[in-house]
């Protein structure tokens, strides 16, 4: 006994459902315009024109936070003068040299704290070139006893 | 009037000129070309639109160097606004264009909804600008996009406040300014510049800030020799 709809017919009654629904929407009937690449940018602020500073000053130390905010300010507009470069070492405690001698020294000895005592050697081996032992390829592996 | 954009580098042009540029039709269309204050784009055509020096800068930016006194307010630029109301969060500010500013009280550094800044109607503060197009009311705020005040906020106890006209504030903020050059081995002082044509000066005494004032109105339409003169009159008074 069939009460409902065949799954054809409930097929075909939704697709005619669709295409009235469809039909009644409202859309342009106007040819694909293109949008024409514009290569001329307005701007509007004098900002990036002329290059101008920061906008608080003070002289002759009359407010010293004003003084080094100027120079913050100031030199984040140059970055490609030297005289960033000359802040960058004089602010920071470590030179960049000594950092990655540092570093280099930290990550041996790192290293060799956390390799099993097999190990050991062969890291030690690397470090000095002259030394004879023998290739760290060799592992001592298991032998069965013979019978 | 059609004219060619290299000749006129430097010369005075007046609104309806139409400036012509050399496009490159072949590989490069995409090179962009930036027209500045004073400069407008009407479909592939560039006009002038206020009367001035047309300037020029590497490699394409070109603006019109004009003067006026009216300021339009203009998206990243850092003015000085004075506080006019307070309505629920939001401070509306005078910034001297043709309506208010808004200014939320987040937008200070270290700003919660339970620690509010200190901001009195009557206050000055130095903001920029985040919003600023002709269709919408122009916004402030006294951080910068990583949340650092930067020294804009809420300043200045005493000093005075006075306007000048926007080319003046533009000389002066130029990176070789020789204003501020003379200025500064006058007496101490502090200086807080506007781009919307306000300064705020504090000196020692009352005298001294008059005095700074005074120079920074009346040396726009002064030449070199002058300024010069009027510089060493006043150093001389005040050693």
């Amino acid at each position: 006994m069939q009460r409902g709809l065949d799954a054809e017919t409930r097929k075909q009654l939704e697709e005619e459902e669709k295409r009235i629904i469809s039909d009644e929407h409202w859309y342009l009937d106007l040819p694909e315009l293109k949008e024409k690449e514009n290569f001329i940018i307005e701007e509007r602020s004098f900002l990036p024109c002329e290059d101008l500073l920061y906008g608080r000053m003070s002289f002759k130390g009359f407010n010293p936070e004003v003084e080094k905010l100027m120079t913050l300010m100031n030199s984040q507009n140059r970055t490609e003068d030297v005289e960033e470069e000359v802040q960058n070492k004089t602010g920071v405690d470590v030179s960049d040299e000594e950092m990655a001698r540092r570093y280099e020294s930290l990550v041996g000895s790192i290293k060799r704290k956390f390799t099993k005592k097999r190990n050991r050697p062969a890291i030690q081996g690397e470090d000095n070139v002259n030394s004879n032992i023998r290739s760290p390829k060799i592992k001592k592996v298991f032998l069965k006893p013979q019978d | 009037m059609l004219c060619c954009v290299k000749e006129k580098i430097g010369e005075a042009v007046l609104p309806g000129d139409l400036l012509a540029f050399e496009i490159q039709k072949s590989e490069n269309k995409r090179e962009k070309l930036i027209c500045g204050p004073g400069l407008r784009r009407d479909g592939e055509d560039v006009f002038v639109c206020k009367s001035g020096i047309l300037r020029h800068k590497e490699p394409n930016l070109y603006w019109i160097d004009l003067q006026q006194r009216r300021y339009v307010p203009a998206k990243g630029e850092s003015v000085i606004g004075i506080v006019t109301a307070k309505s629920g969060d939001v401070f509306k500010v005078d910034v001297g264009g043709s309506e208010q500013a808004s200014l939320s009280y987040l937008a200070f550094e270290g700003a919660t909804k339970r620690n509010r800044p200190n901001v009195q109607v009557g206050d000055l503060v130095y903001a920029q600008f985040i919003i600023a197009n002709k269709d919408m009311e122009p916004e402030l705020v006294c951080i910068d996009s990583c949340g650092r005040a930067n020294g804009m906020g809420v300043f200045g106890a005493g000093g005075l406040l006075f306007k000048v006209s926007l080319g003046l504030v533009r000389k002066l903020l130029s990176p070789q300014s020789e204003i501020v050059k003379d200025l500064e081995k006058i007496f101490p002082f502090e200086m807080v510049i506007g781009l919307n044509g306000r300064i705020w000066v504090k000196a020692k005494t009352t005298q001294q800030t008059l005095i700074v004032a005074n120079i920074l109105e009346s040396c726009e339409n002064m030449t070199t020799e002058q300024r010069r003169s009027i510089f060493g009159r006043v150093s001389e008074n005040v050693l």
